[in-house]
């Protein structure tokens, strides 16, 4: 395929994309466990607000919520500023806004993943622990998570690679992520098939790539069938 | 205030669910290397009891002593009890052993990390005194050599011997067992037994729900015999079994027989 020569941009525009999505992973899968555990919270307080949380983003299309943040973030920002004197313009960085979006959207789908995964762990695993006199916080941490890991596993890696094609929203507000960098080499040369369809195998390539490390993921989880299989 | 040579002491232990009493009133002593077993049908609140010795299940009523030491109870907002003081019942579960039916090996964790766990994380052992420990303690259950497998590669009967040897690297003072053989196919009973066998021969206190009749005769010291959820009849094994005076024992034994 003739890239013309803006196959440096896609480069660039790919490693906006991975960063994009690796960020928001992270952030998104401390979101997802906070609020599994606000769910399964004794307190009525918490899982409300996990409730409110998961119904109103999985309610919404994430592009509105990319804009919704991109927009109403600098108009938030500098309502704050203008309470110490700043008047200045303000604007958020197309990325910050693009993380915050796609993780908060990460967490909320991936709290039901998690939650499920949590409450598929026999009760007796808790207890065994417990009856050693260890704190519920080592139990949960030591004993129970791992085993959550492995269990949710697969429901995170199908959610990544929504996340992965969600980045493209981001590009909306002006970031050049792959999408965008697609955009912009086919304004330049008129040749919208070319750049989609390169912008296009890219993004299978990187879907392909995280399905691999899902994969080596789940075997690595799993110590016990890694030494039966070995 | 208790005598020095009691081990366990459970006084007037009730428990409701909802309408439900379970446990009405139930008064045990074991004193040091007393081997008591419960025997009763399904329902009779055996494991129940068991479970609220170390508050895996809250009593709504009574008081628990273990070495003299009584555990602080308050009444909780759901009418049942609960430690009043959450760091005095994690250090009283660390001296309570606890055999479950099924094991409850952590999966994701090694045969010798299962053991190792709370000597290190409870007790704040170092790695290699816990580890030496967990090694004697496998060699005495017979598995040293799994040292490196994880449960899913163990029979049943090999995962309820780690179970055992789990709660022994805690060196409790009690050990309970909530029908250690009942999970087990029947010819992986008996290596689970022999070391049972061999703990209360060492004199260790313990205390055993259990359906194996032949067993529970020849190492209690002390048998009990719950019916819905009250004592029907207790004593030595020989009173029991040869010459109980309720006539719900003698049904139950000739049923068991």
């Amino acid at each position: 395929m003739d890239l013309l020569g803006f196959g440096d941009l896609l480069l660039s525009g790919t490693w906006v994309t991975v960063k994009l999505a690796l960020t928001s992973l992270v952030f998104g899968l401390i979101l997802g466990l906070l609020g599994a555990t606000a769910k399964l919270s004794r307190f009525w307080p918490a899982r409300a607000l996990a409730t409110l949380y998961t119904t109103l983003i999985r309610g919404i299309p994430e592009l509105l919520l990319v804009l919704t943040i991109y927009f109403g973030g600098s108009m938030i920002l500098m309502a704050i500023a203008e309470q110490f004197g700043y008047t200045d313009y303000i604007e958020i960085s197309a990325f910050a806004a693009g993380v915050a979006a796609l993780s908060i959207a990460f967490g909320a789908y991936s709290t039901e993943v998690f939650r499920g995964a949590i409450q598929a762990i026999p009760k007796g695993q808790w207890e065994s622990a417990q009856a050693l006199g260890m704190t519920p916080l080592k139990t949960f941490f030591r004993i129970i998570l791992p085993q959550v890991w492995r269990l949710a596993l697969p429901g995170l890696g199908n959610l990544f690679q929504v996340l992965l094609k969600d980045t493209a929203l981001v590009s909306v507000v002006g970031l050049n992520d792959l999408m965008r960098q697609a955009y912009v080499a086919t304004g330049s040369t008129n040749q919208p098939f070319t750049f989609y369809m390169a912008a296009a195998l890219i993004y299978l390539g990187l879907t392909v790539l995280s399905t691999g490390m899902t994969a080596w993921l789940e075997r690595r989880a799993n110590p016990a069938d890694r030494r039966a299989a070995a | 205030m208790t005598e020095k040579n009691t081990a366990l002491e459970l006084i007037d232990i009730h428990k409701s669910y909802g309408s439900l009493e379970v446990l009405k009133g139930v008064s045990l002593s074991a004193g040091d290397g007393e081997v008591i077993s419960i025997l009763g049908s399904s329902g009779s609140g055996k494991s129940t009891l068991l479970r609220c010795i170390n508050l895996l299940e809250r009593p709504s009523r009574g008081q628990i002593r273990i070495a003299g030491e009584e555990l602080n109870l308050v009444t909780g907002k759901d009418g049942d009890l609960r430690a009043a003081n959450i760091r005095q019942l994690e250090r009283m579960r660390s001296r309570i052993g606890f055999v479950f039916q099924n094991f409850n090996l952590w999966p994701h964790k090694s045969i010798i990390e299962n053991i190792i766990e709370a000597p290190t994380q409870v007790l704040k052992q170092s790695r290699d005194q816990a580890i030496s420990r967990a090694e004697e303690l496998l060699d005495r259950v017979g598995l040293l050599n799994k040292r490196d497998a994880y449960p899913a590669n163990l029979s049943g009967g090999q995962q309820q011997r780690v179970a055992i040897a789990r709660a022994l690297a805690m060196d409790p003072q009690v050990l309970l067992f909530d029908e250690p053989t009942s999970a087990l196919d029947p010819e992986l009973v008996n290596e689970v037994l022999a070391v049972m066998r061999s703990l209360a021969e060492e004199g260790r206190t313990m205390l055993i729900v259990t359906h194996e009749m032949r067993f529970a005769r020849e190492v209690s010291s002390q048998v009990v015999f719950l019916h819905q959820g009250q004592i029907e009849e207790s004593g030595t094994p020989e009173e029991v079994f040869d010459r109980p005076r309720s006539q719900r024992v003698r049904d139950f034994m000739a049923s068991h027989a």
